[in-house]
């Protein structure tokens, strides 16, 4: 059964400054099992420790002890170039402030992760409009972030983190720059990318944000608990 | 990441930001152009003298008399008759590796021609002296083995004599008089322009050397066949060291000069003498190698100051690519690209300026030679590109190594 979960935790632990007196376990314990094609959110305050469990998941830090399997890959024995292919292949990121790189446009933001990825550059264009297409920016393409509305930067940036493809697709506040319409529409894009397959990772503050997902979990001094959804 | 995506993606961020790649080059310009000016200045320099060396015969021997002893009071070389050409018939018949042997007396008298009148010094040579001193005849004939045999007065002269005596008219076949006895011009010789030493080689007339002995030497104390100089011509360089010994053993033997008593005559080695020479047009070339040198490593310090500065304002940019999945490996190649491409295109725009820059000093300066060959091109072509590459490491390294997650986080 071990194969259908995208991302398994198993007593992950992640300790800042060990030994010293600014010792601080962000991260105790955690046990997460998400299967594939899950829409989940994990909810918390700030200093809850969801920070943490969001870079781990996110293979973006190692932690201090437990496991952590990535769609059945062990991240712990990896070296920083291991992890950074893992974060190529299996991860897609969409974060609060966009990221976006302001100088190119649209369709070069989206094409950017492909280039890392070795794709063939003849198939790039076409690979990255049709990501657009999926989040509906098909007009859009050759403008830069800054001509963009902030729901149209973050659809780019969505189109971004699902034009390679990768089985887990991590949001960190993805709303929390946007007005509650705007909102609105790229969680509905979330549901649509679940459907489509995508095991999707909603990381937030805001309970109303996190009632769109179909699993909520709550981190509470670095510990993970369920939460039953409040309909 | 493939090396067209990291050529592309560096190409694209010094783009945005050309006005500072353009001044970071800059250095590069400077310092490429600077290497390429000054090493075709020193190599001019170098061979210059390489050639001057060859004008004087780079493997040729010069046995003087010796400077003589009167009574505690030493006289300068080739004042005692010493030497005759017995020596140098000797010489050639006993020391194989010998090619030329040229005996001869030398002086300085007033030439005159018609209303024209000029002092300059006289060779009495040996039909060998020419070959010796790769002296050419530029007009007429070369005085030829009859003249030899018979001291005939015929004469032979160099090009600044021609144009102080002639000037435009034909000098061949012109009776000059030399002291009191008339000659005839026989031939002009090919110019030579300045020696080594910045005297005027071509004022300067020869004559057969029993000619010489018979009509101008004032002397008369002189033993018979003496002469003041013999020159020698080794076939090949390399023997010239061994044969300059032999010589030495030969000479000694024929004027019975016991062991360890002093030489009545010195070997004169010429190649030593450019040698010290070559050795001080060196240095200079090391001085003006080290000026570019210095100002290569100036730019190369600029291209790490602003590679280190397009690190830090792109530390979210890093993060981000981080994020998407581009390794250590890929951040560092990328900036090391970015290094490169400065490095490489200032060190190209600098060798096209250096190498207008040299054309123009050898065109405008009679004074500097310059020699440009490719050698100093694809020296100046390795100094870029290593440059880029030692100045642009830190930087790439520096950015490789950011924590995604602080660098996502990083406000600016």
């Amino acid at each position: 059964m071990k194969d259908t979960f995208v991302i398994e935790t198993q007593a992950l632990s992640k300790v800042y400054h060990p030994g010293t007196q600014a010792e601080v376990v962000a991260l105790n314990a955690v046990d997460l099992k998400i299967a594939k094609g899950e829409f989940i959110a994990i909810m918390g305050a700030s200093g809850s420790g969801k920070s943490t469990l969001m870079n781990l998941i996110g293979c973006l830090d190692k932690p201090s002890s437990g496991r952590y399997l990535c769609d059945g890959v062990d991240v712990s024995t990896l070296d920083r170039e291991e992890l950074a292919k893992l974060r190529l292949q299996k991860l897609g990121f969409i974060f609060q402030g966009f990221n976006l790189l302001t100088r190119m446009d649209a369709l070069h933001n989206v094409m950017m992760p492909l280039g890392y990825a070795n794709t063939p550059i003849a198939e790039r264009e076409s690979l990255a409009q049709k990501a657009l297409d999926a989040v509906g920016l098909s007009g859009r393409s050759t403008h830069l972030p800054g001509e963009l509305s902030g729901g149209q930067q973050q659809r780019v940036a969505i189109a971004r983190a699902i034009i390679n493809n990768p089985p887990i697709i991590l949001a960190d506040e993805p709303t929390g720059a946007l007005d509650s319409r705007t909102g609105e529409e790229i969680l509905d894009l979330f549901k649509r990318l679940k459907n489509d397959g995508h095991t999707m990772v909603l990381i937030t503050h805001d309970a109303k944000v996190a009632e769109h997902a179909d699993r909520i979990c709550v981190m509470r001094d670095g510990k993970l608990f369920e939460s039953e959804k409040t309909v | 990441m493939t090396f067209n995506d990291t050529f592309r993606t560096a190409v694209f961020a010094l783009r945005g930001n050309w006005v500072r790649s353009a001044l970071t080059s800059l250095g590069v310009i400077i310092g490429i152009a600077a290497v390429i000016v000054m090493v075709s200045v020193g190599q001019g320099t170098q061979s210059e003298i390489n050639k001057l060396v060859s004008g004087l015969g780079s493997n040729r021997l010069d046995i003087s008399s010796g400077a003589g002893n009167q009574g505690g009071i030493r006289t300068g070389a080739g004042s005692q008759w010493t030497l005759t050409d017995e020596d140098g018939a000797a010489i050639r018949a006993q020391i194989p590796e010998v090619q030329y042997v040229a005996a001869g007396i030398r002086g300085g008298s007033q030439l005159v021609y018609a209303e024209n009148n000029w002092s300059t010094s006289w060779q009495g040579v040996q039909p060998d002296f020419f070959d010796i001193n790769n002296w050419k005849i530029a007009q007429g004939e070369n005085l030829q083995a009859q003249d030899y045999s018979s001291a005939a007065k015929s004469i032979v002269i160099g090009e600044t004599v021609r144009l102080n005596l002639f000037g435009d008219q034909d000098a061949i076949g012109q009776s000059i008089r030399l002291g009191k006895v008339p000659f005839k011009v026989v031939g002009v010789l090919a110019p030579k322009g300045q020696g080594g030493f910045g005297q005027d080689q071509d004022d300067v007339v020869m004559i057969p050397l029993d000619t010489a002995r018979r009509r101008l030497s004032g002397s008369t104390s002189r033993p018979p066949g003496a002469v003041q100089q013999i020159a020698i011509g080794v076939t090949r360089a390399e023997d010239l060291a061994y044969v300059q010994e032999e010589v030495e053993v030969l000479m000694r033997e024929r004027h019975k000069i016991a062991p360890g008593a002093d030489d009545d005559f010195s070997v004169r080695n010429i190649a030593e003498i450019v040698a010290t020479r070559t050795a001080a047009t060196k240095v200079m070339s090391y001085l003006l190698g080290a000026v570019a040198g210095i100002s290569l490593l100036v730019g190369g310090i600029g291209i790490m100051n602003i590679m280190l500065v397009s690190v830090t304002e792109r530390i979210r940019e890093i993060g981000l690519r981080m994020a998407v999945g581009a390794g250590p490996g890929d951040i560092q190649r990328q900036f090391l690209a970015e290094a490169m491409l400065i490095s490489f295109g200032g060190g190209a725009i600098g060798t096209a300026i250096g190498v207008l820059g040299a054309l123009a000093v050898s065109k405008f300066s009679q004074d500097l030679p310059v020699q440009l060959d490719w050698q100093v091109v694809a020296l100046a072509v390795v100094c870029s590109v290593s440059t880029g590459l030692f100045f642009g490491f830190y930087p790439a390294r520096k950015a490789s190594q950011l924590d995604p997650i602080e660098a996502l986080r990083h406000q600016g």
